[in-house]
């Protein structure tokens, strides 16, 4: 047996190449499986009938004229269907004094938000479904809504939760060096406020689900748009009171999720209830009305934000107080506190300063649920963090780019704890900035920029440099009792004409899963990449993992791959050894073929292994037993997480007589270790940079001081299109990770992470002539103009 | 009471009829009476372009006209299109530049570009972008679509005598 695997950095590595995604043939062609494209024999369509009202008692519910419709099947309130489905608290035991109410799937007694699913119809057609909720007739008590977080622990706000006894939900405060010291010890101190707006993820397809109950082998199938199969299986059995065997949840193609399709939503579940209580197969698929007051909303952070430097610049010190709303309820299972814990202990992270002191205090409100959304916490850090950078600059009259040198964490500091205690292996802070000042001839952009002024039009640069939380080992939630599994497994089955067959618990949603993990598998077992097949997102059939979620596809699932990978083709090895009667050490497998290791000569094609080893097992040695299946498992036990690191630049021009904000490019270098695929990695930086640029001066869900949403609809709530949008221009450093095999780290954060601070910089620097700066956002052009003082 | 109506048209080159509710939508009825899914439902008022169908050669959002509205029409889906060949390059052009990533707007996409293209093969940065405008992308950020409908275009520029 071979001690020393072959490498897999060899010639015919599939790694580090830009291969085009096989699945995506199916879907040009129009083939994809969408959840909501799956129909069942006897399917039936429920709506909801949701809360008009932020915060409302729910008084005598009479659903008589809706059951009375022709189509109608049932309709259910939330007391009927508690009766089949436990309700679920969305707290995480680690976070000290965290605490949140009993939600349910549809409401009981109560609607704490605008939105709020209160009573269910199920009917023959989605239609059918609408019309019986129209005839249902609720009896609501308007209360008085919290909306401003600001006032949320105020004592004459009324509590959301009278149980709670407040509306805080969960608090922290961080303490690093000190933090006094280093404010006495400063030639100045600036302060500011920032106000990130809550936005949405507007994932294209909605979210959907399709829940089928066999009553007779008390078999619940639910087809899901979702992110983490197995953790729905989880939760499903549990609160539908299902053995977990019994429950199996498909997750074929979904249509962009973003950490939206992670997490439960209440009408998804009450769609699984359904399916338990009627024995028949019920959709849900949210039209974009209810996307906008039932998904998940993102960030909504006020961040008062105070440094304390030196007057070439040096950072000595920093204070932060985070104020984040997140809705009535934190969400379920992975809490609404994780965004703003990683806001706080991000903030400082790149640089080198000790001096740190950061405040989290996340109350509740009559809104729409606030939640995880792709690159949790990170936007708000570095928007703080690299706008309080360049504010430093400007006052004290120093390049931008000079004060980050002489505060970022340097190459000889590696390995690197944080001041939040963050694990940093090794980072490419500087290389990322040089490449960027040299990808964008930044200097030349500034000469450009300085010479357009003095003609009247005005353009601005905007650094931000960020890291990026990915792959996250064991600490994140198992400790906090969260049953969201940390490791990934990979199952590689040699079919007998030599192809692979490979099922992964890490999930695709566009991403191009499927192919990085066929490229670490061709890689490792030594095969075309056209003879690998791989399948995810079926709890049935694939190794217990995940999903895939803050960027640990790559990290976790690609590392399973791999050594799942190696050990097939070890075992493939010995079954060609004891037919050609010599040692596995000597041969090897390439192209498809075992191969004599020295020689490369082909001594056996794979078919020919797998005729042998599943038809003609008669003709090896008698105490020979052939294992062309493997499975092999990865979780992260090394460090906390695999960060990452990268920095963004964003050129703009402003028109001061409109207040118009012009993109004019973008560029981002980023460092994801190694990289699988560089086309893949391209595409998930700029669509991340697109919805970080979307948060940076579009999107807002608008509320009024009843807390009714205001936009919800693609009309108004504006997200970027085609021709807003500027050639997004990326580069790569690549600084694999030591603490795992294949090297491989996230991506999937760092566009979104850098790319609003970048925005805000870029229009503040083209604001800086006339003394006018700007620290929230979306940015509007209302917002520029009375920044400017015209309005 | 029934309210439905009697409609015959030709889907993909099949002559169809079928008896609807005056309410349902074009992209419904593709979708759930003739189960050609391919073209989404992704907002349901005309902003997104998930749904986007040929009626009688023109584009149309699905989401927007209703099924008795197609009465006599000749109607095309992302499904009999690709079928057809007749976007063959485009595909292969957006498989290449990685100018999809989940594939829900991917079929509205197709066949915005090629109407695009139609229009103009020579259309540039800006005319795609324009061009688009009624299409949203939420993962890939556009770029790569733009891409790969210019290098779509080349192709069939060069092609032409």
């Amino acid at each position: 047996m071979s001690d020393t695997p072959a490498r897999i950095t060899e010639r015919e590595s599939y790694i580090g190449r830009s291969v085009v995604r096989p699945q995506t043939a199916r879907l040009l062609a129009g083939r994809g499986v969408f959840t909501d494209d799956v129909t069942l024999p006897r399917m039936t369509h429920v709506a909801f009938v949701r809360s008009p009202h932020a915060h409302a008692r729910i008084g005598a519910i009479d659903t008589a004229a809706a059951r009375a419709l022709p189509g109608v099947i049932a309709v259910v309130t939330g007391v009927e269907l508690a009766r089949v489905c436990d309700g679920w608290v969305g707290t995480l035991a680690h976070f000290q004094g965290m605490k949140s109410a009993k939600q349910h799937a549809l409401a009981i007694g109560k609607a704490a938000w605008q939105g709020e699913p209160v009573v269910a119809v199920v009917a023959e057609s989605r239609a059918i479904a609408e019309d019986g909720v129209g005839r249902v007739a609720v009896e609501w008590e308007p209360l008085p809504a919290v909306t401003e977080p600001e006032t949320a622990l105020d004592p004459a706000t009324p509590l959301i939760h009278p149980e709670l006894g407040d509306n805080l939900v969960f608090s922290l405060e961080l303490k690093a060096g000190d933090v006094e010291e280093a404010f006495r010890q400063a030639d100045a101190v600036y302060t500011d406020t920032f106000r990130m707006g809550r936005h949405t993820a507007v994932t294209v397809e909605p979210r959907t689900i399709l829940a089928d109950f066999d009553p007779a082998e008390q078999q619940l199938t639910v087809y899901h748009a979702f992110q983490a199969p197995h953790m729905m299986q989880d939760i499903l059995a549990r609160h539908l009171r299902l053995p977990e065997h019994h429950v199996r949840v498909i997750c074929r193609d979904v249509g962009g999720s973003f950490g939206l399709k992670v997490h439960i939503y209440p009408d998804e579940v009450a769609a699984c209830a359904l399916a338990v209580l009627l024995g028949r197969p019920v959709k849900f698929t949210a039209d974009r009305v209810e996307s906008f007051v039932s998904d998940i909303h993102a960030r909504d952070h006020r961040v008062r934000a105070e440094v304390a430097v030196k007057r070439d610049g040096t950072i000595l010190g920093m204070r932060v107080d985070d104020l984040t709303g997140i809705g009535p309820y934190s969400v379920y299972p992975r809490t609404s506190a994780v965004e703003g814990n990683q806001t706080v202990r991000l903030t400082p992270a790149l640089y080198r300063f000790r001096h740190y002191a950061a405040r989290l205090s996340v109350v509740l409100q009559n809104k729409t649920p606030m939640c995880q959304y792709r690159a949790v916490g990170h936007p708000v850090a570095f928007a703080v963090m690299e706008g309080m950078v360049d504010r430093v600059a400007r006052e004290l009259g120093l390049d931008p780019v000079e004060v980050r040198r002489r505060n970022l964490v340097t190459q000889d500091m590696y390995p690197h704890t944080t001041q939040t205690g963050y694990f940093f292996e090794r980072l490419s802070l500087e290389e990322c900035l040089d490449s960027l000042l040299e990808l964008a001839d930044y200097r030349r952009l500034c000469a450009e920029r300085d010479a357009l002024r003095a003609r009247g039009t005005y353009r601005g640069l905007g650094l931000c440099g960020f890291v990026e939380l990915t792959t996250p080992g064991p600490a994140f939630y198992g400790v906090g009792g969260a049953r969201i599994s940390s490791q990934d497994g990979c199952t590689i089955r040699f079919e007998p004409s030599g192809t692979l067959t490979c099922m992964t618990g890490v999930t695709e949603q566009g991403q191009g899963t499927d192919t990085m993990i066929a490229q670490v598998v061709a890689t490792a077992v030594g095969v075309p990449m056209e003879h690998v097949r791989v399948l995810t997102g079926d709890t049935m059939v694939t190794p217990y993992g995940g999903g895939t979620w803050a960027s640990r596809g790559a990290g976790i699932g690609g590392e399973a791959a791999l050594l799942s990978g190696k050990a097939l083709k070890e075992n493939i090895l010995k079954v060609a050894a004891a037919i050609l009667g010599g040692e596995p050490m000597d041969l090897d497998v390439r192209r498809g073929a075992v191969v004599d290791a020295d020689t490369g000569e082909v001594r056996l094609p794979l078919a020919e292994v797998g005729r042998i080893a599943y038809f003609r097992p008669d003709t090896l040695p008698k105490d020979f037993q052939s294992e062309l299946t493997v499975t092999r498992h990865y979780v992260p036990r090394h460090q906390g997480f695999a960060f990452t690191n990268g920095i963004q630049l964003s050129h703009v021009e402003v028109d001061m007589e409109t207040g118009f904000v012009r993109l004019l490019k973008h560029w981002v270098v980023e460092d994801c270790g190694r990289i699988i695929n560089p086309r893949l990695v391209d595409e998930q930086l700029r669509g991340a940079i697109v919805q970080g640029i979307g948060a940076a001066l579009w999107e807002h869900c608008v509320y009024d001081d009843q807390g009714q949403l205001r936009n919800g609809t693609l009309m108004d709530y504006l997200v970027p299109m085609a021709p807003e949008i500027p050639d997004i221009v990326v580069g790569h450093v690549e600084t694999p990770t030591a603490y795992s095999e294949g090297g491989f780290k996230g991506a999937g954060e760092a566009g979104t992470a850098g790319a609003p601070g970048a925005v805000l910089n870029a229009v503040n620097d083209a604001l800086a002539p006339f003394g006018a700066r700007l620290t929230a956002q979306p940015i509007t052009p209302g917002d520029v103009l009375t920044a400017l003082g015209k309005l | 009471m029934d309210v439905s109506v009697e409609l015959a048209l030709t889907v993909n080159g099949v002559p169809v009829r079928r008896r609807v509710e005056p309410r349902q939508s074009l992209a419904d009825f593709l979708r759930y009476e003739l189960e050609l899914t391919g073209s989404h439902v992704g907002c349901e008022h005309g902003a997104c372009g998930a749904c986007t169908v040929r009626v009688d050669g023109t584009p149309v959002r699905g989401c927007l006209m209703l099924a008795v509205q197609a009465d006599g029409s000749r109607v095309e889906t992302i499904e009999g299109i690709a079928a057809s060949g007749e976007l063959a390059d485009l595909q292969r052009a957006f498989a290449e530049e990685n100018a999809l990533q989940c594939g829900f707007c991917t079929p509205g996409m197709l066949l915005t570009a090629q109407e695009i293209l139609r229009r103009n093969p020579r259309a540039g940065d800006v005319e795609i972008r324009e061009g688009l405008s009624g299409n949203y992308c939420r993962c890939t950020g556009y770029h790569a679509i733009v891409q790969a409908v210019l290098r779509a275009g080349g192709v069939r520029e060069k092609g032409q005598p």
